[in-house]
């Protein structure tokens, strides 16, 4: 719009900031405050934005060390924030990289086949996304309580089973997969079949190649998608070692133990790289009209 | 490369060995059914791995049958579970809980005092032993052996003797050390008094009278020992009833039909508070989902108005309440409105004087849930509304400038029609993941707070999903069954959403908020 402002045209202008800056502020605050709780000696509210004492106690607890206070007193970390971040690490990183082999293949079979059942089975599973998994959660308890009987580390309360239980969330990354083979054209793929390639490689070797960007996206999406999950994990998982972040977290904020400032450090040494990873991922996270994104 | 695929067939392969090893357990598991499924679905994978005809479902398979596995399977046991009693109550099933009555043992709280003699080493060793009852009267068993240790036990039994006074004894009594170390062995031992009376081992220096309590007659029919009245089991039920009819404990997983939906739509104590939160659940999601998009479409506007300066830097501060995990920012909000340590009381009590019951009022409860899922939800909405106005042809606009039309009116008259409808199966999704938003709710109120006036244990703020998640997992009864009832009735909410999406708009594609 290239025209020239008018004089209410740029009124308009600032009270828009106005409103925009409001809004950021308000949106905003709550973070701010996190930084600032977390620095802030004791456990209970009071005291102004920009704290007066700085204290890393909290920090220390998080990071897994006690604190001494000058009266010698020793305070233990009161949970093992390490551990629980090392537990999500793996069930994330595991439930990922399955998500990622499981995907590719059908992906592949969706964007550059033709058989009978195709847009049946893609309609299904674009369907079976809505139904989220906190509908079944009883379902897969029983299912995990039962399957522990036969096959210990498949049973309740183990990192196997909760990754496996979010492979579930494939159906969404084969869209996602999907669309991205259909943008890349199949000559290549039709030259290498001229030279003597079988379907398999040309597959391996030619298509999955190019499509490298998205195999990345599709994983850290599955990866960040694992890490915030809090209703599945939080009903197979109960012994403290072994809960994962989102489950443990919930730990912190009880009227009786109310261990606020401890969690706002835990909150920020967790929740800063994820939410950097989620601005980086951003484009995809809402590529709602190619796949729809992964949280719920 | 060659490697890749023959390790492929190799995991195949491996696949279906290990179904038919299951298949194995189910049989001895006496599921004849589930076993039947398992076999067929080995088979399956035996074809797809030689047919040519089926090479396309060879690639599919992987992700097809993931998300079988992990989404119906789940699904359907849902719907197979809420028609059964399955609940804390009725975990185990007949022939486990018809185990747990015949190990039940009666005592009249006799004891006497243990210590055993040993003869011989090793597996050749021979023990005896050596009883004084309350009565100060001694006791000396035949000679037994035990199996050796690791070996299963048999539960030998063997007969007492009074012991005449002056009688030798034979070998040395054990120290505790070796008891403990034949501990398991020792469990298993029964020993007999004259008068028939069975005795076991109630700690490492004493045994206690423990007769069977429980003697089987036929698979549906016990009968006590005790006085000889005959024990049923109550199928419907789900109970092994005495011979007043009083239910023992525990109690058994049964098909009880329809009872499950019947007390959710027929018992008012339970339908009640059910239609309460049926209501607030679906004015919770049409209320986010509203709120949500409206502010999202706001700042997509303003966002998209090239006179503003710093589009950038407001874009991705707006966007950040969505980069931020929700377990991480719903307890911070949990944190910053709770009553009596809360940031928000504190300055609420600074500047006015008063103190809000965030979590003790219905109403102001329900207002923070929707103000805080608002904060949680607008910038996805931002983000796709965002997308949706690119495509507008900028030459609308202009025409609009050109007719003298201001901004509302380019909002009613040009935006909000054109992005209508590539926004409304992303609505109708949203609608869906708020009706199901369970996590907000298990993180923020836990459907605090509760209503003093229900039988069963539910709050103000929860949502069906919530209200499942209490009645499987928290408060008491942990009835299962129950839960997965409830969740079918959702199951078919969401269908109806599903089909409304597909039908109406086309199956877009996408189905998530």
């Amino acid at each position: 719009m290239a025209m020239v402002m008018t004089s209410s045209q740029r009124w308009r202008v600032w009270a828009l900031h106005a409103v925009l800056i409001a809004f950021v502020v308000l949106s905003l605050l709550p973070l701010l405050m996190i930084v600032s709780i977390s620095l802030r000696p004791g456990n209970f509210a009071g005291g102004s934005l920009i704290p007066k004492a700085i204290s890393f106690e909290h920090w220390r607890l998080a990071l897994g060390l006690p604190v001494v206070d000058a009266q010698g007193q020793v305070t233990p970390p009161p949970f093992p924030v390490l551990q629980w971040i090392f537990n999500s690490l793996k069930v994330a990183l595991v439930s990922a990289a399955a998500c990622l082999a499981l995907s590719v293949t059908s992906a592949y079979a969706f964007a550059r086949m033709r058989f009978r059942g195709r847009d049946g089975t893609l309609t299904a599973m674009l369907l079976l996304q809505m139904f989220p998994s906190v509908l079944a959660l009883v379902a897969i308890y029983a299912i995990f309580d039962r399957l522990g009987d036969w096959v210990p580390w498949l049973g309740l309360n183990s990192h196997w089973s909760l990754a496996l239980a979010y492979t579930g969330a494939v159906a969404q990354h084969i869209w996602l997969v999907k669309g991205y083979f259909e943008s890349i054209p199949p000559d290549l793929e039709e030259a290498a079949a001229v030279d003597g390639a079988s379907r398999w490689q040309s597959f391996v070797l030619v298509l999955l190649p190019l499509a490298k960007p998205v195999l990345a996206v599709v994983f850290v999406l599955a990866f960040l998608g694992a890490m915030i999950e809090y209703p599945v994990a939080s009903v197979l998982l109960h012994d403290e070692q072994q809960l994962t972040l989102a489950v443990g977290s919930r730990l912190f904020l009880f009227n009786q133990r109310y261990l606020w400032g401890d969690f706002a450090a835990t909150a920020l040494l967790a929740g800063l790289p994820l939410t950097l990873m989620f601005l980086l991922m951003q484009r995809w996270l809402v590529a709602g009209l190619t796949a729809g994104g992964v949280k719920s | 490369m060659r490697a890749l695929a023959l390790g492929l067939h190799v995991l195949n392969l491996a696949a279906v060995a290990g179904l038919l090893f299951l298949c194995q357990q189910l049989l001895r598991a006496h599921d004849a059914l589930a076993a039947m499924a398992v076999l067929g679905v080995a088979g399956l994978l035996v074809l797809l791995q030689f047919s040519k005809r089926l090479q396309a479902w060879r690639y599919v398979m992987p992700g097809v049958s993931a998300v079988l596995v992990f989404i119906v399977l789940p699904m359907a046991f849902t719907l197979g579970i809420a028609f059964t009693n399955y609940s804390s109550a009725h975990l185990l099933s007949f022939e486990r809980a018809t185990d747990a009555l015949l190990q039940r043992t009666d005592s009249e709280g006799l004891g006497m005092d243990l210590s055993l003699l040993r003869e011989g080493e090793g597996a050749a060793a021979r023990y005896q032993a050596r009883l004084r009852d309350d009565d100060g009267k001694d006791w000396l068993s035949a000679r037994f052996t035990l199996p050796a240790p690791g070996a299963p036990a048999t539960g030998t039994t063997v007969m007492l003797g009074a012991l005449e006074d002056g009688q030798p004894l034979p070998g040395e009594p054990l120290p505790p050390r070796a008891l403990v170390e034949l501990l398991p062995q020792l469990r298993t031992l029964v020993l007999r008094t004259p008068d028939d009376r069975p005795w076991r081992l109630s700690s490492l220096h004493r045994i206690t009278d423990q007769a069977q309590r429980y003697a089987p007659i036929d698979a549906d029919r016990l009968r006590d020992l005790r006085d000889g009245s005959i024990v049923t089991a109550d199928h419907a039920a789900g109970v092994w009833r005495d011979a007043a009819g009083q239910a023992l404990e525990p109690g058994f997983r049964t098909t009880v039909g329809f009872a499950n939906y019947a007390r959710i739509f027929g018992d008012s104590s339970f339908f009640e508070p059910f239609v309460r939160v049926f209501v607030w659940t679906v004015s919770f999601a049409s209320l986010n989902t509203l709120l949500t998009f409206a502010l999202g479409l706001f700042f997509a506007v303003a966002l998209s108005w090239p006179a503003l300066n710093g589009r950038g830097a407001y874009r991705v501060a707006l966007f950040l309440p969505y980069a931020v995990p929700a377990f991480i920012s719903i307890p911070v909000f949990r944190g910053l409105f709770n009553e009596n340590l809360g940031e928000i009381n504190l300055v609420l009590d600074l500047l006015f004087g008063v103190r809000p019951g965030w979590f003790s009022d219905a109403t102001l409860a329900r207002a923070m849930v929707l103000t805080v899922n608002t904060w949680l939800g607008y910038p996805y909405m931002m983000i796709l509304a965002m997308g949706l106005l690119k495509a507008i042809p900028e030459d609308l606009y202009e025409a609009s400038a050109l007719a003298g039309a201001g901004p509302v009116t380019n909002l009613l008259r040009i935006t909000l029609p054109l992005i209508a409808r590539p926004m409304a199966p992303l609505l109708v999704a949203s609608f869906a993941a708020n009706f199901n938003n369970l996590t907000l709710i298990a993180l923020l109120t836990e459907g605090a707070p509760d209503y003093l006036d229900t039988q069963v244990p539910v709050g103000a703020t929860d949502l069906l999903a919530s209200y499942t998640y209490r009645i499987a997992f928290n408060d008491g009864g942990q009835n299962y069954a129950l839960a997965c009832a409830i969740s079918s009735i959702v199951f078919v909410i969401v269908a109806l959403l599903a089909y409304v999406n597909l039908r109406c708009f086309g199956g877009a594609k996408a189905t998530r908020r």
